[in-house]
Order: structure tokens, then sequence, then C-alpha cells
């Protein structure tokens, strides 16, 4: 191995702006040749824009990048290849109708005869060489996302990168699969690649990197030696204050039962079976943690209890009644559910709308939005100048428009509008996606406070600290299915990540 | 016997004249959509190309000049689309809507001026070019080998476009950009210049439709030539799912329903001819209808690409 | 500061005056291509359609459908839906119209003419919600299909005022007249101006009341600005986009029965000069706003007014209107993406935390 005191890659001064608002604020990094560089930081420091800036796709106001001393402009993702910088990004840049071939092979020279047979024996034998075994005449959209990762992978390798630059790459896998794919990871290091690993993950950065860098709010904060580091400390660094790793929860004890759910089954768009026999009960006062990699049913779950979709089979009972053919109308008219989408953007707001037509989106055909037929102004304009205040949200006046709001004060406008009217049910579905620290901790406090009211909530979420900080009990959903209920005192991470990679294991320590 | 072999030839190649207008347009939308631009301006391109060709060939007399101009501005009026979707990002439809309006109103005045009271001689058209030997054949012999050379083009450019689309790497990233063109754009392909070169010959290849429409079929021009040929070519695009093939047999069949009109008035069916008429509309909406669902666009179809910005 | 807040304001009408100038500049470039001083053409063609009384009367006249059909236009942008079927519907609004003006007898006209009308809505609607069906449930593209639907109701008409509904030894095409009881008033005197342009302006209130005080406007604008959380909120989305396509249709078919019942009293072949064209340009400049709807109509129908006069008096083509109109929805949508380049620079993330 090379000497480790080698910069490979080297940033000074990167500055990149989105109008005002400033997403990397001259970050200066040195990552070493063969080495595992982690960049931490949480949603909105900056990461993935500065990993779009090496790899082409956008271009710093200022700043140099080296490579291996060489100063070198990428202007293009092409020159990025061209240099050896490969890139897995969060969201994969493949196109499912292709083929993994076709995929790995993408923006290579013009060539008149793409000669996929030969290529594809090429490509097998690169996938041997590195124990990333893939059939290259899959359609990418039918493969697991596991499988997808690496090809995204070979994707790199295919063009010969020196550097690998992942961006939260263990979002969509297991926990058990995490481990295998570092295990790739740590060969590809010693085969001399160069790894930059970006996350908001301390566990995963602690256990897997040589040196850290932490970005704060577009700015580098710090960067350590990862085997002289602790939690605690990246932590602190990463938010600037401390944090709290446990949440404090008051005990609530109460008998009556919310929500009931009986044998339920459910479709998804291509009418396959989602949810399959589903089982539970949600009393007042409990937060049902839903733990699983993403896909496994959570969407269809939520749609089915708000809903949106209906049950093919199972009952839905809430407060006694039976209301497993009710319509979303229904349920909005005469229940109250609280519903937070797993996309605030898409599902959860009407971006160009006000913040005050934004919050009567549920109820603009009721008391008090709605008189006689008539859209009640006033009552309007109020109720946003209170909902305002009592969420705080930071905007001057409820006229504002959604789009113009930071994301973590467009899930207040979510949570102002779910949480208004006491529900006694509330589904919250990823409800901190995307969301700094602070936002973060305001949306879980809203609710652990809805918890202490009496609601029932069904927090379902991808990420497993999260459900194990906020659930008083635990479901696993794998493939459809609820595998187990777990207490969560008792629940670890380990057993958690087990069964959300459908491994009976799991279901047998206590 | 022979009476009705006549009649079927006569038939097949009616239906083939009526097909080749269309079939040019749809492989012109074939490519917009491909790369991820809806086209719903192939109407206004297409109108573009009939008049561009009938006035060039009024005013020169050449038949090859006027074929030239009609690819020319069908380039131009395609690259004001790829500029107006692709640079300024405006919407796909209301783009398309603006070039056909644009291109219905600026015709049907420049035909005024240029042809004035001409309009009753007809144009210099095209010849047939019948290839010795294989057009002796019966039936198929005229149907194919007895044509003009803009048949000849479009017999050739189904198979090489169905290879461009699927057997080179050009294709390879055209297909890529219309599904997800951040990806493509990752793997270091210019979205943006393939978009618009997409778009550009969609123009090209929509507007010598229009002059197939001029030069050889009626041989002079009037206002609202095109009667909505481009909006079946899309609906011909959508059955036959964007594939060049299959895109071109949507067409003949269309072609072959309007062909119909004319043949059963002369059987002296007791059909009113409006109905006939309307025929290729209704057929073309229970395709869309039977279709539904069944026919996936190309992913990124009528979304605008944006290079840089933060939600990703 | 306050230099900024003015522009803000005008900004709305700006891109719109962009587009209608620039559009009359190329115009200008075209009269004077056909040999014609474009001053002279212009003056020509606005003081006959605004400064004379008959011609501000056709202009009125002209008007009328275009508002009409553009309030259909309207509606279905305001729901995301691009109805571009206005022609079609026209048609099928004055089939409705002449069908009750024609085989409904002893009526008076206060209730035979309403009746013309709401036949005339009612064809007209059902025009406008078969694609709103196909749309909202089978999810059929509604620009492929009311196009479809055009062609097919123009043929349609074509057919039956040639065959069952013709005028006995009628030269053309057309039927006969409708009852007496069930023609639109004049309201100039001395002018073809009729009621149709008061039902133009009533709808443009009733949709003004919808769409500021009403829980149905905000419906349809939540399901036109994000279906997806529309949907999330419990609106039923298909049926917002099949009663938006069907009111869409129906004001298009009030427009046709008023070109039927107050202007000509029969059904003739084409006898929608592209209205339905021209209201798609019209909805489209007016930028999501019921004035703007207002006054590009007027401007419209002036143009059309006043171009049989420029063409009689200056030899200018009347198609050059048509040139103008669709060069100026080219230009709006270059103004408008413009102004939305040069707002996201103005504006970015304003909050934090």
């Amino acid at each position: 191995m090379r000497d480790g005191e080698t910069a490979y890659l080297r940033l000074e001064g990167i500055t990149k702006r989105f109008g005002n608002f400033v997403a990397n604020d001259s970050i200066n990094l040195k990552v070493n040749a063969g080495s595992i560089h982690g960049l931490l930081g949480e949603n909105g420091a900056g990461k993935t824009t500065l990993m779009n800036i090496l790899c082409g796709l956008y271009q710093p106001e200022a700043g140099q990048i080296y490579l291996h001393d060489r100063a070198v402009q990428i202007t293009s993702p092409k020159v990025a290849i061209a240099q050896g910088i490969g890139m897995i990004h969060q969201h994969f840049m493949l196109v499912p109708q292709l083929t993994v071939i076709e995929n790995i092979i993408l923006g290579s020279p013009l060539t008149l005869r793409l000669n996929l047979k030969q290529k594809s024996r090429e490509i097998l034998v690169m996938s041997e060489r590195y124990g990333l075994s893939i059939d290259p005449l899959a359609k990418v959209g039918d493969l697991p996302v596991g499988t997808q990762q690496r090809v995204e992978i070979l994707k790199a390798l295919y063009r010969q990168a020196k550097v690998l630059i992942l961006d939260e790459p263990t979002a969509v896998l297991t926990p058990p699969e995490v481990q295998g794919f570092f295990k790739v990871l740590r060969q590809l290091a010693a085969a001399n690649h160069t790894i930059l690993f970006i996350s908001h993950k301390l566990d995963e950065i602690l256990s897997l990197c040589d040196h850290i860098t932490v970005l704060r709010r577009g700015r580098v904060v710090g960067t350590t030696i990862a085997h002289n580091s602790t939690r605690q400390d990246l932590a602190r660094l990463m938010v600037g204050r401390d944090v709290l790793f446990h949440l404090e929860k008051a005990a609530q004890s109460s008998d009556h039962i919310v929500l009931e759910v009986q044998n339920l089954q459910v479709r998804d768009d291509r009418h396959l079976n989602a949810v399959q026999n589903v089982s539970f009960t949600l009393k007042a006062g409990e937060i049902l943690g839903v733990a699983g990699v993403d896909g496994n049913g959570q969407r269809e779950l939520a749609d089915a209890i708000a809903g949106l979709r209906p049950a093919t089979a199972g009952e839905l009972i809430l407060n006694g009644q039976l209301i497993t053919r009710w319509t979303m109308q229904q349920r909005i008219k005469r229940l109250k559910i609280g519903y937070i989408p797993e996309d605030r953007q898409k599902m959860g707001l009407i971006l160009r709308f006000s913040i005050a037509r934004n919050l009567i989106l549920k109820g603009f055909q009721q008391l008090p939005f709605c008189r006689n037929g008539w859209l009640q102004r006033g009552a309007i304009a109020h109720h946003a100048t209170q909902a305002i205040q009592s969420f705080d949200i930071r905007a001057t006046s409820g006229k504002l428009r959604v789009s113009q709001l930071s994301g973590g004060n467009q899930q207040k406008v979510v949570l102002a509008r779910e949480l208004s009217g006491d529900p006694s049910l509330i589904v919250a579905m990823q409800p901190t996606r995307g969301l700094d620290v602070g936002a973060t901790e305001y949306v879980q406090q809203a609710l652990l406070t809805e918890r202490q009211r009496g609601a029932a909530i069904l927090y379902i979420s991808t990420e497993l600290e999260e459900i194990m900080m906020m659930s008083d009990r635990i479901a696993v959903l794998y493939e459809g299915r609820f595998v187990a209920i777990l207490d969560a005192a008792t629940a670890t991470v380990e057993q958690l990540g087990l069964l959300m990679a459908g491994s009976p294991a799991g279901r047998l320590s206590p | 016997m022979s009476d009705s072999a006549a009649f079927l030839s006569d038939y097949l190649a009616a239906s083939l004249r009526l097909s080749v207008p269309l079939a040019f347009a749809a492989l012109g939308g074939l490519f917009s959509e491909r790369s991820g631009v809806l086209n719903i301006g192939l109407e206004g391109m297409l109108l573009t190309g009939a008049f561009v060709s009938a006035a060039t060939v009024f005013y020169t007399g050449s038949v090859w000049v006027a074929i030239l101009a009609a690819l020319i501005v069908g380039g131009l009026v395609g690259l004001l689309h790829a500029y107006l979707c692709v640079t300024l990002r405006v919407d796909q439809l209301v783009s398309g809507l603006a070039i056909n309006l644009s291109a219905a109103g600026l015709t049907a005045f420049l035909s005024r001026l240029v042809f004035n009271s001409k309009t009753s001689q007809p144009l210099q058209g095209l010849d047939a070019i019948a290839i010795p030997g294989l057009s002796q054949i019966p039936i198929v012999g005229s149907l194919f080998f007895n044509q003009d050379p803009l048949v000849y083009l479009l017999l050739l450019l189904v198979p090489l476009i169905t290879y461009l689309l699927f057997k080179t790497s050009l294709g390879l990233t055209l297909r890529a950009v219309g599904e997800y063109p951040r990806a493509a754009e990752t793997a270091g392909v210019s979205v943006l210049f393939v978009r618009y070169l997409s778009v550009m010959l969609s123009g090209c290849l929509a507007s010598l439709g229009g002059a197939y429409l001029v030069l050889v079929h009626v041989k002079f021009f009037m206002e609202d030539i095109s009667a909505g040929k481009g909006f079946i070519a899309l609906a011909a695009l959508i059955f036959g799912r964007w594939h060049p093939i299959s895109t071109v047999l949507a067409c003949v069949l269309f072609g072959a329903t309007e062909a119909l009109q004319l043949r059963i008035q002369a059987f002296g069916l007791n059909i009113p001819y409006q109905f006939l008429v309307m025929l290729p509309y209704v057929i073309a909406l229970f395709a869309l209808i039977g279709l539904a669902g069944k026919s996936t666009p190309p992913a990124a179809l009528g979304i605008p690409y944006v290079k840089e910005s933060l939600d990703d | 500061m306050k230099a900024n807040q003015i522009l803000r304001s005008i900004t709305p009408v700006l891109s719109p005056l962009f587009a209608i100038s620039s559009a009359l500049l190329v115009g200008a470039g075209l009269i004077a291509l056909a040999g014609v001083n474009p001053i002279a053409a212009y003056s020509v063609l606005f003081r006959e359609a605004l400064a004379n009384y008959y011609g501000f009367g056709t202009t009125l006249t002209k008007t009328a459908p275009l508002l009409l059909t553009s309030l259909g236009v309207f509606v279905a942008l305001k729901a995301g839906q691009f109805n571009i079927g206005g022609e079609g519907q026209i048609y099928m609004g004055g089939l409705g119209s002449v069908l009750v003006g024609l085989y409904v007898h002893g009526l008076p006209a206060l209730i035979h003419v309403p009746l013309a009308l709401l036949s005339g809505f009612l064809f007209g609607a059902i025009w406008g919600l078969i694609p709103g069906y196909l749309k909202a449930i089978r999810g059929i593209n509604e620009v492929i299909t009311t196009l479809l639907l055009n062609y097919i109701a123009l043929n349609l008409i074509n057919y039956l005022v040639s065959n069952p509904l013709i005028e006995p030894g009628a030269p053309s095409p057309y039927s006969p007249t409708i009852a007496t009881s069930a023609q639109l008033p004049i309201i100039l005197p001395q002018t073809q101006t009729h009621a149709g342009i008061l039902i133009g302006f009533a709808a443009t209130i009733v949709l003004w009341i919808v769409f500021q005080r009403l829980p149905l406007g905000y419906q349809i604008e939540a399901v036109g600005q994000n279906p997806i959380a529309a949907r999330y909120a419990g609106i039923s989305v298909e049926r917002t986009i099949m009663l938006v396509m069907a009111t869409a249709g129906g004001l298009a078919g009030l427009a046709g029965a008023g070109e039927v019942t107050g202007l000509k009293y029969r059904l003739f072949d084409q006898f929608s000069p592209g209205y339905g064209f021209d209201a798609i340009a019209i909805a489209f400049l007016s930028r999501g706003n019921l004035v703007g709807v207002v006054m590009t109509s007027l401007f419209f129908g002036a143009l059309r007014s006043g171009a049989n006069v420029m063409q009689r008096s200056a030899g200018v083509p009347v198609t050059v209107v048509y040139a103008i109109q669709g060069l100026a929805v080219l230009f709006i949508a270059i103004g408008l993406a413009l102004e939305k380049r040069f707002a996201i620079r103005q504006s970015s993330v304003i909050t934090s935390g």
C-alpha cells in the first residue's frame, strides 16, 4: 500500500451559492489515496452539493479542486469521469427501463454498433473480480435495490474510477446488507481506490472510515481521525451543540384501544399484495413504531388506514367503529385522523398556495372555514396566525407561499394542519425525513406531546434509531407482513436489523 | 377478378399515400418524445413544411430545392421548440400549441401573399421513379417500387431508425435521456445537446411529411391543409408505443382508414361521407382508449430538465 | 424596496403586454410584406373596431363567443387541464340550442331562450365530459382527446346540417331558422350585438365568485396545483376533473348556443371561424386572471372585427390577425419563462430552522 499521507483528492475554498443561499462556504478537504474518508453532516449541511460539484453537475463559484496535486476543472460529468471520479448517488443514477449492461456503458464514446454480447462478457469478468455478481442482461428496474447499488459501483469501476464518492449509500440497505457492503468498500480501498463516504449516520462513519470531516451549514467544522473520536464529539461538531440520544417519555398507560387492525390486506399500484395479513392494536397514548426497509409495504399500510387505498381484506376498527369501507371523505368529515405523509412537498402541501390556504386543505368544506357554502376569509386568516404562533412557523404572515419556507417550517405547516382538532389517531410516515436536527427534534417533541394528550400514533420510519427513540412498541414490516411486534424497551438494534432483513433469527431472542 | 385486383392495388396505393405524411410526422414525434420532449407541435411543423415546400416550388420550380427548404425550416421550427422547452423550460404543451397556432396563422397569411389567386393551377410535383424489375411484381410492385423518392426514403428510414434506436450508442443515449436525464447527465451525456438534436430532427421529419403532402399528394397549398394529421401522428406514436415499426404500422392503419372514405363512396354504399372523414379521428380516439395504461411513455416525457437544482 | 414593490405589482401585466406588442410588431412586418403601411392598416383596424358605433358592436359580437370559450379553457386550466376542445364544444353547443330552437314550439321567449341556451350548455358539457372522464378515470391525456373530438364534432355537424337538419331547398348546408321565441335579443340597436356578451360577463362574475369565495374554487385550484396533495387531503381529484371539463365544455357550448340564437338563427356548417383556438391563446395570455380574460377577449374581438374592414380598405388579408394571435401565444410563453427565471433569481430560501 501507498503511504497514507499522500492526498489524492484535495479541495480548497470551494464555494457554491443558490440565490442568496450559501450551500458550500469555502470548503477545504484532503482525502488520502487508498483511504476511506467520511464526510459527516446533517441534512442540509451541504454534503450533496459538494458531491455534485465533484462529479461535475454543479460549478462552484470559487475554489479549486486538486487531483494528485494537479489542479483540475471539473466542468461536466464527462470531465469527472475522464479524471477518474466515480459517483454513487443517493438516488441511483440508473435508468430503470434499461438493462444492467446498457446502464453501465451509457455515455461511453459513440459507436454504430453497441456489441452488447461482448461487453456483457467483459462486465461479468469484472464483476467476479470484485465479488459483485450480477446478471448483465437483467432490466435494472426489476432488480432489488441492493443489487442496483452493485450496478452503480460496477458502473463507476467500468469507467476506471480511482476516486469513489458515495452519497448516503446505506439508506436503502438492511443492516446485514450494510455489513456486506462495507466489506466491498474496504476491499476497494485496499486495491488503492480512494473513497469519500458521505453520511449523516454517526455509527456507520465511525466503523468504516479512517478520517472524518464534519460539515455544518455549508462549512467544514472539523476533521478528525476516526479511531480517536466518539459519537458524542462528532454529534456536537455536526449539530453545534449537545444532542440527545434519548428522548424523555413519560409513562403512559391507558387501556382504551383506539385502532384495531385485523388481517389487513392492501394492494399496491401494480395490484400486487403489498400488505398482507397485518394485525395489531394501538392504544391511546401509545406510539407503535413500524420499522422496515423502504418499499416493504409502509406506504400502502399508511394509505389504507388513512383511507386513500382500499383494504382488499381485513378490518379497520377506530374507537369501536368499523371503518374499513369508509371513504377518505367520510373519514375526514366524521373522524379525526391526522396523517403526515412521507413526502411533504409532493403529498402534504400545495407549494404555490399560501400557508393559510394550505392549513385548510382538509377542512375547507367545514366550519369554521366554510359557512353556508361560503369560504370565511377572516376565519382562515385568523387560523393561520394562530398556527404560525403555536407551531413556531418562521413566517411573517399566513399569506406567505409555502414554497418560500424551509423544509422544517414546511413540515410544521403539515403538523399544524394534521394535529389540529386533537386527532385520536395519528399516522406519521417518515415525519423527519430530510430535516435538520433542530426541526427533527421539534417534530418528535410535537408528536410526544400528542402522545401525552392521549393520541394513538403509528410512527413509520426507515431510520432504526429514530424508531427506537420514539416508540413504545416496535413492529417490523418485511415484505408486507408484521414479522414481529417487540417491546421498545427491550428490543436491540441487532435484533431489529435481522428482522428487517427477513431473517427469522431475530425472532428467537427475547 | 382483375377488377377487384385493380381496386385492391388502387386502395393500397391510396392507403400508402395517406400514411406517408403521418409516418414522417410520427417518426419525428418519436425522436422528440423519446428524448423526453412532448411534441404537440407536430401539426404546426407539418403545416410549415407543407407551406414552405409549396412556396419554394412555386418560386423556384425545383422540387428538390423545395424539399431542402422544408427540411431547413422544419429544423428551425424544431430549434424554436427546443429552445422554448429545453432552455426556457416553458410548459411543453404550451410551446407546442404556440407553434401550432403561429404556424396556422402565418401560413394562412403568407399563402395569400404568395399564391394570391393562382391556387387553382397545380404546383409541380415529385415524380415516381420505378425501380426496374421490382416494380413489375403485381400489386406489391406498383405499391412499393413505383413510388416517389420520399416514399423510398421513408421505407429506408424505418429500419434505419429502429437500428439507430436500439443498436447504437446514440440510440441508447437518446432512450436514457428520455427516461432519466439526470442519470444520463452523470454518465457524461449532455442532456441539452441530445434534446436539441432530437427536437430539431423531429421538426425536419414532420416538415418532410408536409412536403410530401404538397409535392406528391395534392400538389397545391391551402390553409389548414394539415387538417389534424399531426395530432393523428401523435396518436399513432402512442398507439405504436414509441417504437418506430409499430408506430409506422399505426400510421398505415390510420391512412388505410382515411383511404376507405374514397373507396366506399365508389362502392355506392349508403354511408354519409362525413362519417368516413370522421373515421380516422374516431379510430385514433378508440386506439387511445383501448391502450390506456398499457402504453407507457418515456418516463421523463414532458418534464423540463434542470441541471443545477437543490432538490434532486 | 419601493421600486421593487412597484415592479412586483406591475409584473403580472408585463408579460402579456410584452407578448401582445411583440406580436403586433411582427404583424406590422407582415402587413408591410403585403405592401401596406402598417400604421395606416392598424389605425384603420382599431378605429373601426373601437371608435365606430357599428364596428364596436361587431367587436362585442365577436367578443361574446371568445369570452365564453376562453372562460372554459380558463376553468380547465385552473384544475391543470388543457382543454383544446373548445372548437368542437362550440359546435356541439350550437347543435344543442338549434334543436330546442327548431323542435320546441309555443313557449314564451322568457322560457324558450334560456332553454335553448341550457341545451347548448349541456351538449357542450357532454363534449367536455368525455375527455374529462377519459382523463380522470382512464388516465388518457386530455390534449389529444379534445383535439380529436374537435374533428369528430365538426364532421358530425357537417353531416347533420347536410342531411337531417338541412333546410329544404337550401343551396348550401344549413338548417332552417329557429323560432323567433328562441332568439336572443339585440342589445345595441342597429348592430348585430346580441345579449351573448351579457351572458359572457355574467359567467365571468359567477366564476369570479367561485374562485374567490366558494370552496369549489379552492378545490379546483388545489387539484390544479398539486393533485397528489389534494388526494391526500381527501379531495376527489377524478370528480373535480370531470366537473371542470364538463363546465369548460358547457361554457364553450354556451358560446356556440349564443352564435346560433343571437347571431345566425340557424346552424351552419363551419359557423365558428376558429373561436375555440383563439380561446386557448386568450386563456394563456390572461395567466389565470379573470379580468385578463375579459380584456384579452375584447382585444381579440376587436382584432377580428377590425380585420375585415382593414382587408376591404387596405387590402391586408384578414389572416394576419390569426398570425398575430398565434405569435402572441408564442411570445407569452417566452415572456412567462423569462419572468420565472427572474423571479427565481430574486427569491430563494427565506426562512431557516
